[in-house]
């Protein structure tokens, strides 16, 4: 599609939102004419604006509530032409701490943030909680609007310096592109036209940037996915209707109903104006099946790379309801047109939206955004929401009010490839015959603890003993393998759970390959170790808790990451911004604080008893 | 002239028309017993012909219900009857009578006490009735300022009370369809649609619209500073007032006496398109209903209007 481009407004109260969206609008023609005569002469407590000008913030007033109240409190929806044809869908987003969940629903759909930033009061609270719940939702693409740099006399220094800041704190957030723009909204300055107050500026203006912005590819790429939103029935004609995601759906293709591992092929594809061979995502689609399949509403139908069924997956969920969120609880799941039931387990941690850190959690009350564990009674399928918006995504409902309780995005769907329709190649040189070769018995020792806890200089001591020993080894390290393998991923909780799937994915072939891996990783959490460990066999796989107390690791602080976390110039940092949640079932416990000769005779016999 | 690119502009109502399809499928697939809220108006065409492209092969899978306040222009009448025989559809068309009878007009009670009695409270019995727990409506965001915060899927309490405080986040493009006892839904999938959006659809899928809609001679009164048409001899002519014919045409359609023409020469779809672009008052500008109060169109949304 691309017609259509959807951001979020977001900014802290009174950083000029209203103004700037307003004037968007209306030098873009797309308020009536009778709105913007109202809004010369209507005039609110406190308003600066002179009379007989328009009162852009205005333009965009709702509610009654809110125009009492002088507020927005609810997600608004606008619309104007950008230069060149395409839409412009805004989603105007309240601005308060305590509407955050609101903002959360703005993002869901948007491609593009729009965040306000005031020059005269610089970065705020607001700016971190705005970036990270854009991030968390999905948005990765962050415009940066300076805005009041009339009242900072058009000075390019505090333009630059704001600009850097915000930069740095939405790319450690994990925004992967950041745009700045200078404008000032109330004076109309490189909002639709260029200033000769800012002729420092060479960039675009910012109608200009929106008019111009292309979306990226998306990180992560699902297969073709059909949810069942009805099934049409005619005249010797039964067919699954719905709208299509991932990738294109072909005439001819093959398909399964998810769960059922009935295979079948795509016979007729009926779009809105008639047969289509190929129907892109966003399409809706009506099709014919070469067999009578049993199919109806809530039913998936998949490529052949469809989601894995999971009974049980990690999700961060933006709470909703007004009654708190209760650990065990049973809820209604919706997973697009599909409901079940499902029980919640948690919360993991919180995300604190006013730093974009995770920290611990008790419970999640509305507009909290926390970590959570859900179980179902029957398997349901999910896309990870990194890979996927559409089928990575779901809904909590209270099972008696029915009201919408949560918005969930899946983080680590349990993986199961055996309805994917990969079928692994078997090759006759196997990993006992690997070990044979190296007279060894391969293993992970999977090194889990705080920064500064001793995992990497144990992991270095063990590796030389082994090796000298005649061991072959091989050690990840968490910071070596961000420099490659990793160096897309940040530190927020699902890119350290994304960071934990690779490393153990990787050791998983090593262990293949007969080596003895040495892991040595934070991996704060304890779900993401669970999902790990699921790669390996009971035998294969041993977690060694590197136990070191917080205050002898932040006395060491080795990397200097400590002093940088409290200085708050380091977010999600493990034990100052995020929480560390200690192993229950640790095979092996090491006393951080204890000599590394210890450590490195326990783990050497881990490995040579299995010899 | 329309300056939009050709191909933009049929991409961004191909992507209109994808939302509009989806929120109908989902309406007719989660509610038990959905119905479709047929105006006769230009929206109200566009909403009825996705309808029917939405469920294609298949047939139209719920009931359309006209509220009939006896006050509606006759073309619009004549239209609707063509309509429903043309496209073979279940219409519903049910009138306040007891209210008719006792001769409540929108002359003889006011327009706000009016359009509660005659078309509010109609449309809380019909839905009542009928036992439907989901009505389809095609307004949308842009006609109007507090219509802006509208959610697609908006919830309705027992005795369709509107409660803003109890509407359900819309994240993604899921809803929450579930329904607790008493509640009811109205469903608007032409929430993201301008009225430009409106007419360049109907002009592409060539959707039939009332006459109405393009200018003509019409017999019109100028009343408090806007033109009224006289429909039939039921509209009382107050001392001095002297019909005349003039090139008028209508930017919503609704009861007569309560819908100001405005004048216009426009007679094609592609003039009317001009226009609108050209004439930047705001629809709704020309319903009278909506001119009570600050916020008229919001009190009478939470009294259960649509």
């Amino acid at each position: 599609m691309g017609a259509v481009l959807r951001i979020v407004a977001c900014g802290s109260v009174d950083d000029g939102k209203s103004t700037l969206i307003g004037r968007l609008l209306a030098e873009t023609d797309s308020v009536p004419h009778d709105h913007l005569e109202q809004a010369r002469q209507t005039r609110r407590g406190g308003s600066v604006v002179p009379t007989g000008e328009i009162d852009y913030s205005l333009l965009t007033d709702g509610l009654a509530a809110e125009r009492e109240q002088g507020i927005t409190i609810d997600v608004a929806y606008r619309y104007l032409d950008l230069p060149g044809g395409r839409r412009l869908i805004i989603a105007d987003a309240p601005g308060h701490d305590q509407y955050g969940a609101n903002m959360a629903v703005a993002a869901s759909t948007a491609d593009l943030a729009v965040l306000l930033v005031d020059a005269e009061l610089g970065v705020r609270p607001g700016t971190h909680r705005h970036l990270a719940v854009c991030v968390t939702m999905g948005v990765r693409s962050i415009v940066v609007a300076v805005n009041k740099l009339d009242a900072v006399g058009y000075d390019q220094a505090v333009f630059d310096r704001l600009a850097a800041q915000v930069r740095a704190m939405a790319e450690s957030l994990g925004a992967e592109e950041v745009h700045v723009v200078p404008v000032s909204a109330i004076g109309g300055d490189n909002v639709t036209t260029a200033s000769p107050n800012l002729p420092w500026h060479d960039g675009p203006t910012l109608l200009g940037l929106l008019a111009g912005w292309q979306p990226g590819e998306r990180r992560g790429s699902v297969g073709t996915r059909l949810p069942v939103q009805y099934v049409i029935r005619g005249n010797r004609f039964r067919g699954p209707a719905g709208t299509v995601v991932g990738a294109a759906l072909r005439r001819g293709d093959e398909v399964s109903v998810a769960g059922s591992g009935v295979a079948t092929t795509i016979r007729r594809v009926i779009g809105p104006d008639g047969d289509l061979d190929r129907a892109e995502p966003g399409t809706p689609i009506t099709v014919e099946l070469s067999e009578d399949v049993d199919i109806r509403r809530g039913d998936l139908l998949t490529s052949r790379q469809g989601p894995p069924p999971s009974t049980e997956f990690g999700a961060t969920v933006v709470w909703t309801g007004n009654q708190r969120f209760e650990a065990g609880g049973d809820y209604l799941l919706l997973v697009g047109p599909k409901v079940v039931s499902a029980t919640v387990t948690g919360p993991h941690g919180l995300l604190d939206v006013r730093t974009g850190q995770t920290g611990p959690a008790n419970t999640l009350s509305v507009n909290d955004i926390g970590t959570v564990t859900v179980t179902t009674a029957t398997p349901v399928f999910l896309d990870s929401y990194a890979d996927s918006r559409d089928t990575g995504c779901f809904l909590l409902v209270d099972r008696r009010t029915k009201d919408t309780v949560a918005a969930g995005m899946v983080s680590v769907a349990e993986r199961r490839d055996d309805d994917r329709g990969v079928v692994p190649q078997d090759y006759a040189v196997d990993r006992t015959s690997r070990e044979l070769l190296k007279g060894q018995r391969a293993k992970v020792l999977w090194l889990t603890g705080l920064s500064g806890a001793g995992k990497s200089t144990i992991a270095d001591a063990v590796d030389r003993r082994l090796h000298a020993l005649g061991v072959h080894t091989y050690v990840l390290d968490g910071d070596n393998v961000r420099g490659g393998l990793n160096r897309d991923l940040g530190f927020a909780p699902e890119d350290r759970a994304e960071n934990v799937r690779r490393v153990a994915e990787v050791a998983a072939l090593m262990l293949d390959a007969g080596l003895v891996v040495i892991v040595a990783l934070v991996s704060p959490f304890r779900a993401y170790r669970a999902a790990a460990r699921k790669l390996f066999a009971p035998d294969d796989f041993v977690e060694v808790w590197v136990d070191t107390p917080l205050a002898e690791c932040v006395r060491r602080d080795p990397k200097g990451l400590y002093a940088k976390a409290n200085a708050g110039t380091l977010r999600n940092m493990t034990g100052v911004g995020q929480d560390y949640e200690p192993p229950t079932a640790a095979e092996v416990r090491l006393d951080g604080t204890a000599s590394t000769e210890e450590a490195v005779a326990r783990l050497v016999s881990v490995v040579t008893d299995g010899r | 002239m329309d300056i939009t690119s050709t191909g933009t502009e049929a991409a961004v109502l191909d992507t209109l028309e994808a939302e509009a399809i989806h929120v109908l499928r989902e309406a007719a697939g989660a509610f038990r017993k959905p119905v479709l809220l047929y105006s006769i108006g230009k929206d109200s065409s566009v909403l009825l012909h996705l309808a029917i492209k939405a469920f294609r092969p298949g047939r139209l899978p719920f009931p359309v219900l006209h509220v009939d306040t006896r006050w509606k222009f006759r073309e619009m009448i004549e239209f609707r009857d063509a309509t429903a025989r043309q496209l073979g559809l279940d219409l519903l068309v049910r009138t306040n009578t007891d209210a008719d009878a006792a001769g409540v007009t929108p002359f003889t009670h006011g327009t706000h006490e009016y359009t509660r009695l005659m078309k509010t409270v109609t449309l809380r019995r019909a839905l009542d009735e009928g036992g439907f727990d989901a009505a389809i409506g095609g307004a949308r965001r842009d006609e109007e300022r507090s219509r802006a915060k509208e959610r697609i899927f908006s919830v309705r309490e027992p005795g369709h009370h509107w409660d803003p405080r109890r509407q359900r986040p819309e994240f993604w493009r899921w809803t929450n369809t579930e329904l607790a006892d008493g509640q009811s839904v109205r469903v608007f999938p032409l929430s993201n649609w301008t009225e430009l959006d409106v007419w360049r659809y109907i002009r592409r899928e060539e959707i039939p619209v009332v006459p109405l809609y393009l200018a003509a001679p019409r017999p019109v009164v100028e009343r408090d500073g806007v033109l009224l048409m006289l429909d039939d001899d039921r509209f009382p002519l107050r001392p001095g007032e002297e019909p005349m014919d003039r090139w008028v045409r209508f930017r919503t359609l609704g009861c007569y006496p309560l819908t100001a023409a405005v004048e216009s020469k426009a007679v094609t779809l592609d003039e009317l398109i001009d226009e609108t672009r050209a004439d930047r008052r705001s629809e709704r500008a020309g319903r009278l209903i909506d001119g009570d109060g600050g916020s008229s169109l919001e009190t009478k949304k939470s009294e259960g209007y649509f």
